[in-house]
């Protein structure tokens, strides 16, 4: 049923976010710290483990694949609702301490990604494959 | 029109759905007319989308770009934090968790070092421009991190309005930037494997940016560097009104 792994879905995210929250209140922030991953932390050991494999397999595996591959049509949406208008607005000074930073991270990245160990090439055959564009 | 309307209004989620569809297609098939597939057709569709936000923004003076008007009002829910973090949580469905572990100290490493080397860069450029209370240096730095570290180190720290403006503004830029940039610049920076794209998610944290800019550069990287940006926001906001802004005050 493709319900199961939509629900699943849904279940990973509600108890992520629920944890993220705690965590905030916990540290004394006010944002939600990290409740994104530690989702996506349980739906990656759900897909890895045999105990879920009936919520994760055939038709219900489906319910899950469709909203990865929804995944960039929703990111075009999310840009045609960003606040680009204010970012312009913003001036100089906005836009020289975000370029700025952009550009120093950028060159950070190659640094750190020597940290641990040799670079492997991606991955071409998990399931991932379904929301690459064709 | 009437009629227009309320089907639109009323249904506006599906119009949502009909119009980023065509947006897509559009933009596939520029990508492959215009550039032979070189600048990814999901690029290009972001870049549509950024425009119709912009136009979307001086229109209407609203916050959401083409999502304040009312015809386009399902773009809003389409593309809003809720539908953006399932979807990005269904990306990491197959993902290995061996290559987690083989960057998980990296990417941990990654989110540490690009908050602070943001915030200093951010800060700099503050103090470059002539501010000198410790208070705006910061939340200009905090906005460089991202655009809610800027507001919530702010309002902690008591900055003035006009200067938490600026700093969201600030991180407005490098989240758009991340988004347009990333495409163009992955290949010079080695960002094609799953280790690298954790690392990117942690320097850059930005979770439009990053979400948007792998996207467009290989969808397969999208959950390693997802993972790791949405711990950075947190952290932002755990350092900038705390330990960042006791370090700015000793220098000021």
């Amino acid at each position: 049923m493709i319900i199961y792994g939509v629900a699943l879905l849904s279940v990973c995210l509600i108890l992520g976010m629920l944890i993220g929250e705690a965590l905030g209140v916990l540290l004394g922030v006010k944002a939600n710290v990290g409740g994104v991953g530690i989702a996506m932390l349980f739906l990656i050991l759900a897909s890895n483990s045999r105990k879920f494999k009936a919520l994760t397999e055939g038709a219900s595996g489906f319910g899950i694949t469709f909203w990865s591959a929804m995944y960039i049509p929703i990111v075009v949406a999310m840009a045609a609702r960003q606040n680009v208008a204010a970012a312009i607005d913003g001036g100089l000074l906005a836009l020289a301490a975000g370029v700025a930073a952009v550009v120093v991270s950028f060159a950070l990245v190659p640094v750190f990604s020597k940290i641990g160990g040799g670079s492997s090439a991606p991955e071409s055959n998990s399931d991932t494959d379904e929301q690459g564009p064709t | 029109m009437d009629i227009i309307e309320t089907v639109f209004v009323r249904n506006n989620l599906v119009v949502a759905f009909a119009v980023v569809g065509v947006t897509i297609w559009l933009s596939y098939f520029l990508a492959k007319r215009l550039t032979n597939n070189r600048i990814h057709g999901s690029a290009i569709a972001i870049a549509f989308g950024l425009l119709a936000a912009y136009w979307g923004g001086i229109t209407t003076g609203g916050r959401t770009g083409v999502a304040d008007i009312a015809l386009l009002g399902g773009i809003g829910l389409m593309g809003g934090g809720m539908m953006r973090d399932f979807a990005i949580v269904a990306t990491a469905f197959g993902v290995h968790i061996s290559e987690l572990k083989k960057a998980g100290l990296a990417g941990v490493i990654s989110i540490f070092a690009g908050v602070i080397v943001s915030f200093i860069v951010g800060a700099a450029i503050a103090v470059m421009f002539g501010y000198t209370d410790p208070a705006a240096i910061t939340t200009i730095g905090a906005g460089a991190v991202t655009y809610i570290v800027g507001p919530v180190t702010g309002e902690a720290i008591g900055a003035s309005d006009a200067v938490i403006t600026l700093s969201v503004a600030a991180g407005l830029v490098k989240s758009i930037l991340v988004m347009i940039g990333t495409p163009l610049i992955a290949r010079h920076i080695g960002l094609d494997n799953p280790q690298s794209a954790m690392v990117f998610g942690g320097l850059m944290g930005t979770t439009s940016g990053v979400a948007a800019g792998l996207a467009a550069t290989d969808p397969k990287l999208v959950p390693y560097g997802a993972m790791t940006a949405t711990f950075y926001t947190g952290l932002g906001c755990l350092l900038g009104p705390s330990i960042l802004y006791f370090i700015v005050s000793g220098i000021f």
